[in-house]
């Protein structure tokens, strides 16, 4: 099986494809070129993809984006899918106000 | 694929990373060996983005004054990454008396280094950030300080390394180090033994273990700090903040979100199996921080939360520095919290110990035989 641990492997030039300018990650407006582009960068995980570009760091966190983002990198890499670990997940689920994270007030109603 | 370097970096943090930039620019041969999959992935991601003067131990203020003066401002052109370098000063803010005297005394140290860095009060503070509530009556003010971000500045280092011919090899633990005729020669992993002439540890507290095979220990442990992150808000405030007691800290990113770290009170009692998890207190007792100094703040929405670890040393300054009892081995670990702002001088420092010899700045006050008993 393929390794995608020595970054210094020959992973072929950078070819554009048609499609390159669909976003995939809505939320930060990230598209498939820019994503490939980092691969090429040497990006070969979906955290380290998304530090550098901040795909699936929106308000979905990569809900959305995640398996697509980690498909583009299986196919750029010729590698299969359970060689990649999904990005980290991180509370909280949804979205919350400070006001009410940082509330440790009980009312009851 | 050879196995031979001229140098091996153990560690692909941002610390490694940049030695081995600056190193490959130099025109050595380096392997970078990283234990976890992804590069970049302890302190170096996991921290508040600060690149500050401000509040520093005088044995690592030069170090952090030449990278700010020569590195940061161009090291976005230099590296072909935006690294959001934001050079708009910083606050550490105070609200009592105690914090004030504590204020005083890091000014004092850092003005007596030749830092332009003075106390300020309440009024002068709100003209600089009129969203501070008016709890905060006191704060130092360095206008040079400022915060980039962690995560590109660490990629980036790493991309351009790559392509400078510098090989990366991950999840590589490295379990020994191994010295053949009295010199530092050879670094072993499960599926490899590798060679080299020159060998730099730089493996946060992973580094402990590892220069323990060699004899040499570097008095630190890992202390778990948590940040949270906000949705993208308006442009609001351009400076680096921290606090006198060092309990919260953070920025506005050039994205628009907050990023803000804060301590509970159980950080050196959490319970964590190796993995750096955001506790369920956390992150609430920031948000009620930061909302006493930000009132404004109260709506803004939390995106998500993390953790990481602070190889935090036993004098709360780093250990860089040449190994002369292993000829050949070099240390930079024990950042303790504060290395993200200091590591492009720190590489570049380094870089120049093991390929001349000799660094611009002198680090001898980090040397890695400082730690004596008490009397």
């Amino acid at each position: 099986m393929k390794s995608i641990n020595d970054r210094s492997q020959d992973i072929g030039p950078f070819v554009s494809q048609t499609d390159d300018a669909i976003i995939i990650c809505r939320c930060e407006e990230i598209t498939k070129g820019e994503i490939r582009q980092a691969i090429h960068d040497g990006m070969f995980t979906v955290n380290e993809i998304r530090r550098y570009l901040r795909s699936g760091m929106g308000l979905c966190q990569g809900q959305t984006c995640g398996k697509l983002v980690k498909n583009i990198v299986v196919q750029e890499l010729d590698v299969i899918p359970a060689q990649l670990d999904p990005a980290t997940s991180r509370s909280p689920m949804r979205p919350v106000e400070m006001k009410v994270l940082g509330n440790e007030e009980v009312t009851h109603v | 694929m050879s196995k031979h370097t001229d140098v091996i970096i153990i560690g692909g943090g941002i610390i490694g990373n940049a030695t081995a930039y600056y190193l490959a620019k130099k025109g050595l041969s380096v392997t970078v060996l990283e234990v976890s999959k992804d590069i970049g992935v302890g302190g170096s991601s996991r921290n508040g983005g600060g690149v500050r003067q401000s509040g520093r131990d005088t044995r690592e203020l030069p170090l952090a004054m030449w990278g700010i003066k020569n590195l940061w401002p161009g090291l976005s052109e230099e590296l072909g990454v935006d690294v959001e370098y934001t050079q708009k000063g910083n606050l550490r803010l105070g609200k009592t008396e105690t914090h004030q005297k504590i204020l005083q005394g890091l000014t004092d140290k850092a003005v007596s280094c030749g830092l332009d860095v003075r106390m300020i009060d309440g009024d002068e503070i709100r003209t600089i950030n009129p969203y501070l509530s008016d709890e905060v009556t006191c704060a130092s003010w360095c206008p040079t300080d400022g915060h980039a971000n962690p995560l590109t500045a660490t990629l980036g280092y790493y991309k351009k390394a790559r392509e400078l011919g510098v090989r990366f090899i991950t999840e590589s633990p490295c379990f020994e180090l191994r010295k053949i005729k009295g010199v530092i020669r050879q670094v072993v992993t499960p599926d490899a033994i590798y060679e080299a002439d020159k060998v730099l540890v730089a493996a946060g507290y992973g580094s402990r273990k590892l220069l323990a095979t060699v004899g040499i220990d570097v008095p630190m442990m890992p202390l778990k700090m948590e940040c949270l992150v906000t949705e993208a808000e308006p442009p609001m405030f351009l400076q680096m903040l921290g606090t006198a007691e060092a309990d919260f800290y953070g920025h506005q990113s050039k994205h628009g979100s907050f990023v803000f770290g804060g301590s509970s009170g159980f950080e050196p009692f959490n319970k964590d199996n190796g993995t750096p998890i955001s506790s369920s207190i956390g992150a609430s007792c920031t948000c009620r921080g930061i909302m006493k100094y930000f009132p404004a703040l109260a709506d803004a929405k939390i995106v998500r939360a993390w953790a990481g670890w602070l190889d935090d040393c036993a004098d709360k300054v780093p250990v860089i520095s040449p190994v002369e009892e292993v000829p050949g081995l070099y240390i930079a670990c024990a950042f303790s919290g504060h290395g993200f702002g200091i590591a492009p001088a720190a590489g570049y420092n380094i870089a120049e110990m093991i390929a001349d010899g000799h660094s611009t700045i002198d680090l001898s006050a980090l040397r890695y035989d400082r730690f004596k008993p008490k009397q």
